[in-house]
């Protein structure tokens, strides 16, 4: 099975090529990146008028009705140019949780903000002792009228110091480590008694450790809901995700197929040697791999088969270790460059292995996907 | 081991912990020292008589027997303290008394000693990599100095540098090996330029050096000019054991174990994976420094290890950078985090202390595969001068 596109899919896809390859070489996103604020409201801005940020959200929502096959060629292209804004986080996982699970005034009151590119996001599940676990949650939140006050601490929160609201996992019942009983709430970013202590990641973008006093949320989807609600989110999240890992591995392997052809040692080009040859067509075939699966997935989620869940979790694992080699050789083959600043080979690097750690590593899901399968 | 080395690895553990400096202790003493900071160790090194391991007793050296200077090695990696120099110590130090002439010796071995010159390494160039015999970086004679032009890069520290010894190529005819001699300059020269190269842990410690007509004096010659392939060859020879960094490895495991156990609760099945991997690493550290202690045991005996460094470096870089991948994944999400450059405790660094260094270690780790002839070019070694394919 190969992905045909339909005309409207592959005009996506070219407009997205063209305003990234326009407005976002690889020297605009330094600069982007080490910017005061970390990223570019004009790209946001322009994002929005392609209809980027309302491709994947259904018409009833006030978007395009792409779908998980909109994200992905989007996202895929966005992982070619590593794009730094906060598009997962915002269009992805907030707009999908808000679409799916909020009342019909959360979804008027919020989905209209994420499309027009003025109301950025930022999902707060992750605490001090939950690694990988949505389940291990200490936030609490109590009921007060028809809202909920939240107590207690998020850490490495992507894009929090961008986003104008959080969507907070909270306890609402049941003891640390308990699946029932935790909650989604949304809560205002400039909230009285929420505070942000803000740092860089290793992709260059920003993050933060949030703290929780007394800070007034609403409710989103059910009480103790939370962990399947993430659970959904995160099946979302990898379907993105593992789009731009194949789209940064792209960009690797074309690298350092180029690098191979160009640099000469010992008289010839490198890549006439055979050991780096063999160690090419490894990459080769990892990135077929895993361009594969990642179509494989995003079809599924755009179909919601009953085992999705297990699916991302087995993409998640398979795309990570595919990455993590693909990336290791494009730095080795690189040689000194591959280590530098001043390459994007090393910015793939270092964005790969992000990736990798956002929801889990490739060794969580592989077990994950062990354990699914177990159970089914 | 004898009684006699036992009380030598006391003696040395006794003053490690009584004179290691507490200011060096800091989280990344690879990128976080001042030059005076990392030298003062070197100091005190000095001080002891023990600065420098392997020379001869007449130019500075202990006097220590074989088994000795691997005990030393082996108790100051474990301890964590920060090797001298290696540029100045190991490299230059060893092609100076070996091939330099008296005034070279009596002008350079003292001063490297103290620590009042600080060296980097001139080798590598934009387009002699693995392939370093065909360095171009020109020195022409005038007269009684060297007109030296040229690029040289990957220069470690050349910021701290006060003198480089270089490779540069004084007969452009000869076969690549044959034209190349050894020529020692002072950064102080007009027409040195350091660039600073960052790399990807956004630490600086690499750069590009610039030569641009800078005159050498032509006594900063070492040994016979366009010999100084051989002289090259010589001082990679000298990192022989060092290059296992078994001491290195095991201090690592040892953090890794108290992550993994800080982090991971042990009813996780994710922690007897990690239980699982720590393991085979540990085995693969056990190996290596068995076939350490065989080829220790062979030079003791006046046996010539042949190319043993290139295993060497192999496992040990592999071993690495597998322990801080491990690391770097034992953390989890506080892996998403790197503290900016130059280190400062008042930047806020998420996670607790023991996670705030693991990412730039393991980005910086890559490198391990790539410099010193990388992984690949080691196994081409053994493949020729081993296997004899």
């Amino acid at each position: 099975m190969d992905i045909q596109f339909t005309e409207e899919q592959e005009l996506l896809r070219s407009s997205v090529q063209r305003l990234l390859r326009d407005q976002y070489d690889f020297e605009a996103r330094r600069k982007i990146a080490a910017s005061e604020e970390g990223f570019s409201r004009k790209q946001w801005a322009a994002f929005a008028e392609l209809g980027l940020l309302a491709a994947p959200f259904s018409e009833d929502a006030g978007g395009l009705g792409g779908g998980p096959l909109s994200t992905m060629i989007i996202m895929h292209e966005f992982g070619r140019h590593l794009v730094v804004e906060p598009f997962i986080e915002t269009v992805v996982l907030a707009g999908g949780l808000v679409e799916h699970v909020g009342t019909p005034e959360q979804r008027q009151g919020f989905i209209p903000g994420i499309i027009d590119g003025t109301k950025i996001w930022a999902l707060a599940w992750t605490e001090k002792a939950s690694r990988f676990d949505f389940a291990n949650v200490a936030t609490r939140a109590r009921r007060e009228g028809n809202d909920y006050v939240l107590n207690g601490a998020k850490t490495m929160v992507i894009a929090a110091p961008w986003a104008d609201y959080l969507i907070v996992s909270a306890r609402t019942s049941g003891g640390e480590r308990d699946r029932g009983g935790v909650s989604l709430f949304v809560v205002d970013r400039r909230a009285a008694g929420l505070d942000l202590q803000s740092f860089k990641t290793i992709d260059g973008r920003r993050a933060a450790d949030v703290s929780l006093r007394e800070v007034r949320g609403q409710l989103l989807g059910r009480e103790g809901e939370g962990v399947a609600l993430l659970e959904a989110g995160r099946d979302r999240a990898i379907g993105a995700l593992t789009a731009e890992a194949v789209g940064a591995i792209g960009e690797l392997n074309a690298a350092t197929l180029d690098y191979s052809k160009t640099r000469k040692q010992f008289g010839t080009t490198i890549g006439s040697f055979q050991v780096l040859q063999h160690r090419m067509v490894d990459m080769f075939i990892a990135h077929q791999e895993a361009l594969s699966l990642m179509q494989h997935l995003s079809l599924s989620l755009g179909t919601g088969d009953s085992g999705l869940s297990r699916l991302a979790s087995g993409a998640k694992s398979k795309i990570g270790y595919a990455g993590k080699f693909v990336a290791d050789q494009a730095v080795q083959l690189h040689g000194g460059m591959g280590m530098t600043d001043e390459l994007n080979v090393g910015h793939y690097f270092k964005r790969i292995s992000s990736i990798n750690i956002q929801f889990g590593d490739p060794a969580f899901h592989l077990l994950r996907y062990a354990q699914l399968g177990a159970a089914a | 081991m004898s009684p006699e080395d036992v009380a030598f690895r006391d003696e040395v553990r006794a003053f490690i912990r009584d004179h290691y400096p507490e200011e060096m202790r800091v989280p990344n003493p690879e990128t976080d020292l001042t030059k005076e900071q990392s030298l003062l160790w070197h100091r005190i090194l000095y001080k002891k008589g023990w600065i420098a391991p392997l020379w001869p007793k007449e130019y500075g050296g202990p006097g220590w027997s074989i088994t000795q200077r691997f005990i030393f090695e082996q108790e100051t990696s474990r301890a964590g303290t920060l090797p001298p120099l290696a540029f100045s110590v190991t490299m230059v130090g060893p092609v100076i008394y070996t091939f330099g002439n008296e005034a070279q010796k009596k002008k350079f071995l003292p001063r490297i000693l103290s620590g009042q010159d600080w060296w980097c390494q001139g080798y590598s160039e934009p387009g002699s990599g693995s392939d370093l015999a065909t360095v171009r970086t020109k020195a022409v004679r005038d007269g009684d100095h060297y007109i030296v032009n040229g690029h040289k890069t990957w220069t470690t520290l050349a910021q701290h540098a006060d003198w480089i010894f270089c490779l540069v190529r004084t007969d452009p005819n000869a076969k690549p090996q044959s034209g190349i001699s050894f020529l020692l300059i002072d950064m102080k020269s007009p027409g040195v330029t350091v660039r600073p190269i960052i790399t990807i842990d956004a630490s600086h410690e690499v750069n590009d050096v610039f030569l641009e007509n800078v005159r050498v004096p032509v006594e900063n010659l070492v040994g016979e000019e366009n010999k100084g392939w051989t002289y090259a060859k010589f001082l990679l020879g000298n990192e022989r054991t060092s290059m296992a960094g078994i001491g290195r490895s095991t201090r690592y495991i040892g953090k890794l174990k108290q992550i993994v156990k800080a982090e991971i609760p042990a009813d996780d099945p994710a922690h007897l994976e990690f239980l699982r991997d720590i393991a085979r690493i540990e085995l693969d550290v056990l190996a290596l420094e068995a076939t350490e202690l065989r080829v220790v045991a062979q030079m003791a005996r006046g046996i010539d290890p042949g190319p043993a460094a290139s295993l060497f470096k192999i496992r040990g870089t592999e071993i690495f950078q597998d322990i801080t991948e491990l690391t770097h994944r034992a953390i989890g999400n506080y892996g998403l985090a790197i503290r900016e450059h130059p280190a400062s405790a008042n930047r806020f660094m998420p996670g607790p202390d023991y996670g705030h260094t693991a990412s730039e270690k393991y980005l910086n780790a890559r490198k391990l595969s790539i410099y010193g002839g990388s992984n690949e070019i080691q196994r081409n070694i053994i493949a020729k001068a081993v296997l004899r394919l």
